[in-house]
């Protein structure tokens, strides 16, 4: 962004797309850049994905409900519409990020967060974010798996609503709404890492092999 | 004769409030209100209308006689509410019965929302399913979330034979684990007291012993430090976990956790035969359940029994097992007599053999002719009250006569109790009439 800060607005009165691009606002991306994801309340909020189009509910003058769909940006920043939209406003706090995010990388930073904070009274968060947490780790760190993105999407599946308190929601919701919306990057970098190590871990040649099997003999 | 059948009958009890709802399908009828961990009448639990039902949920932290606390999570169960209109009446399917909603969770509709048995009182209409799949993939999601950091050392763990772990395990364990991360490795063999050893690799941070030793001991020695998959069950530094009933959290420890230094590599459990006894250390009198093997007693367990011991037993009580097959336990009635050379000192006691007739006429001959004031009788508090009670009433010496140590029947006394038991204290008495094998007890 260029002019991150905090701001002051009326409910309902901005879209999310004027938060990011008005003057008044954020000021709009850094230039060259475009736009990938947004979380829009807090990082326990569920991301959106940039381009996502979303269907909502819209009391008509005549008091029908009718169906709208409203681009990403054009998403009014108000409770209803992001509870509608599948997220929250949360916090309000407006993560942006551009096409030089890596979203693993986010979001293992934003796992690793959450096990941090997670008090271990109850066992789905206690447990359950730290390994989350581990598995974005080694995602990141170049030990990858082309199941991890399934891995991460049961592991989460299994902590929210199991919970003593919203963290469980808390922790779960980030790696839910990344993994789903992100899948094929998580399993192209599980399935790059799972390629590289596989030449990596595979030894000597087949050419060396009998050398060294009948040194090893003598 | 109509009027004398209503004198003789007793007024009934007030009728017991009754709920009508599902469990499994099944439809029971549970009083509205049962006793809670302290007795209290509170409203009945989900956990409590199943076990009416007959069926067992699987639990972890809950325990009958301890505080809830809702943390482990296993007994997550799917449950249903009567449906409710607009007009807050019932909605009621085609053929008239009630329309059941499935709880699910508010933002995900296609997810069920389950509500721990333990915790959660039930109202009327509502369905339990202790056995649909969604609660059977709860547990098991549970149950592998607190295996992910478990050491897995059955073949050298304590438990093992009585571990929750293990048979939620069998129930609902997956056959290979999917957790190809590092494990977090916590404190091992940790000296927690005299007589207890803790593992916190195999800890499942239930929190029963913390609960057990700040609400039914009243010492708040344990708790836990560090936060998330860290967090590691210790005592205070400095104040080893030491009160008398330390023992009763190896018991209600669902895991290995927390092992006996007594019993902890003596015996596999599954040789252990189990006998129904009481415990004779105290006139308490605990239901205890002697576990044995080839005429060797290992360990005493309480039994439960709410109008005595509920589930516990002290510490000194329990390592009192040592005593009964001790080569020298008294198993006749012995005299003591001090053999003094010198006349006024102290000597060594000699034991002669005697018979309860013969020593009894000793005893009545020697109080009767004791001046008034002189004598004492030191009676054990770990004997039963009762026998020593009639003695004192039908021995016609005044009740200034004689100096009645009494303390509370329970282990805490003990020693104190011990202490009056001395030789050393008693050295002006002539002469000594004691079990042998209690006055030894302690030292």
């Amino acid at each position: 962004m260029k002019k991150p800060g905090y701001y002051e607005v009326e409910v309902g009165k901005v879209t999310l797309g004027e938060l990011i691009n008005d003057p008044a606002f954020g000021g709009g991306l850094r230039d060259g850049r475009k736009l990938k994801a947004v979380i829009p309340g807090g990082s326990s909020a569920k991301v959106f994905k940039a381009g996502e189009k979303f269907k909502l509910k819209r009391k008509g003058a005549d008091g029908q409900m009718t169906a709208i769909e409203v681009d990403l940006l054009d998403l009014p920043y108000d409770f209803d519409s992001l509870a509608q939209a599948g997220s929250m406003s949360g916090s309000g706090a407006i993560i942006v990020m551009d096409d030089s995010t890596d979203i693993i990388e986010a979001l293992s930073n934003i796992a690793e967060f959450y096990a941090h904070e997670s008090c271990g009274q109850c066992t789905p968060c206690r447990e359950g974010s730290l390994w989350m947490a581990k598995a974005l780790h080694r995602l990141t760190h170049g030990h990858g798996r082309k199941q991890d993105a399934d891995y991460l999407l049961n592991i989460a599946q299994n902590i929210q609503g199991r919970t003593i308190c919203a963290f469980g929601e808390a922790c779960a919701w980030p790696v839910l709404s990344f993994v789903k919306k992100f899948k094929d990057e998580f399993e192209a970098r599980g399935a790059a890492d799972e390629a590289h190590n596989a030449v990596r871990s595979a030894g000597p040649t087949q050419e060396m092999r009998p050398i060294a099997k009948s040194a090893a003999l003598t | 004769m109509p009027a004398a059948t209503t004198t003789e009958t007793k007024p009934s009890p007030p009728p017991v409030e009754k709920i009508r709802i599902r469990v499994g399908g099944r439809e029971i009828k549970v009083p509205k209100l049962m006793p809670d961990w302290q007795g209290k009448p509170q409203p009945t639990t989900m956990l409590q209308a199943c076990a009416l039902a007959g069926i067992e949920v699987p639990h972890y932290c809950y325990h009958p006689k301890l505080p809830v606390a809702g943390n482990c999570r296993m007994c997550l169960v799917e449950f249903g509410l009567p449906m409710m209109g607009p007009d807050r009446k019932p909605v009621l399917n085609e053929d008239g019965t009630t329309k059941i909603a499935k709880q699910v969770l508010p933002y995900e509709p296609t997810t069920v929302r389950g509500a721990i048995a333990c915790a959660t009182p039930i109202s009327p209409g509502m369905e339990i399913y202790p056995g649909s799949p969604a609660t059977k993939q709860m547990r098991e999601s549970v149950l592998e979330f607190l295996l992910i950091n478990h050491p897995l050392d059955c073949p050298i763990c304590d438990q093992a034979g009585e571990c929750k772990l293990q048979e939620y395990s069998v129930d609902y364990g997956l056959s290979a684990s999917r957790f190809v991360e590092a494990k977090v490795h916590k404190p091992k063999a940790v000296d927690l007291g005299p007589r207890i050893v803790l593992d916190d690799e195999r800890c499942i941070l239930c929190s029963r012993c913390v609960r057990f030793t700040k609400d039914i001991v009243g010492d708040d020695a344990l708790g836990f430090v560090n936060r998330g998959s860290y967090s590691t069950l210790t005592h205070f530094p400095g104040k080893p976990f030491n009160n008398n009933y330390t023992l009763n959290t190896v018991d209600i420890c669902p895991v290995g956790a927390l092992t006996s230094k007594d019993f902890r590599f003596q015996m596999r459990v599954w040789f252990l035969k189990g006998t129904k006894s009481l415990c004779t250390s105290c006139g308490t009198g605990c239901n205890i359940v002697i576990g044995s093997r080839e005429e060797k007693i290992y360990r005493y367990e309480p039994r439960q029994n709410d109008a005595v011991n509920s589930c516990w037993m002290c510490d000194a009580g329990r390592l009192n097992y040592k005593w009964v097959n001790r080569g020298d336990r008294l198993t006749e009635v012995l005299k003591a007599e001090q053999k003094s050379c010198l006349p006024g000192q102290a000597g060594r006691l000699s034991y002669s053999k005697t018979t309860w007739t013969a020593a009894l006429n000793e005893i009545s001959d020697k109080l009767s002719k004791a001046p008034a004031g002189s004598a004492a009788i030191v009676a054990s508090a770990r004997r039963r009250r009762q026998p020593f009670g009639e003695r004192r009433q039908k021995s016609e010496l005044g009740r200034g006569a004689f100096d009645w140590h009494r303390s509370e029947s329970d282990g805490l006394e003990f020693v104190e109790d011990h202490r009056r038991h001395s030789p050393r204290q008693h050295q002006d008495v002539d002469c000594l009439w004691r079990r042998r094998d209690e006055a030894r007890h302690r030292r």
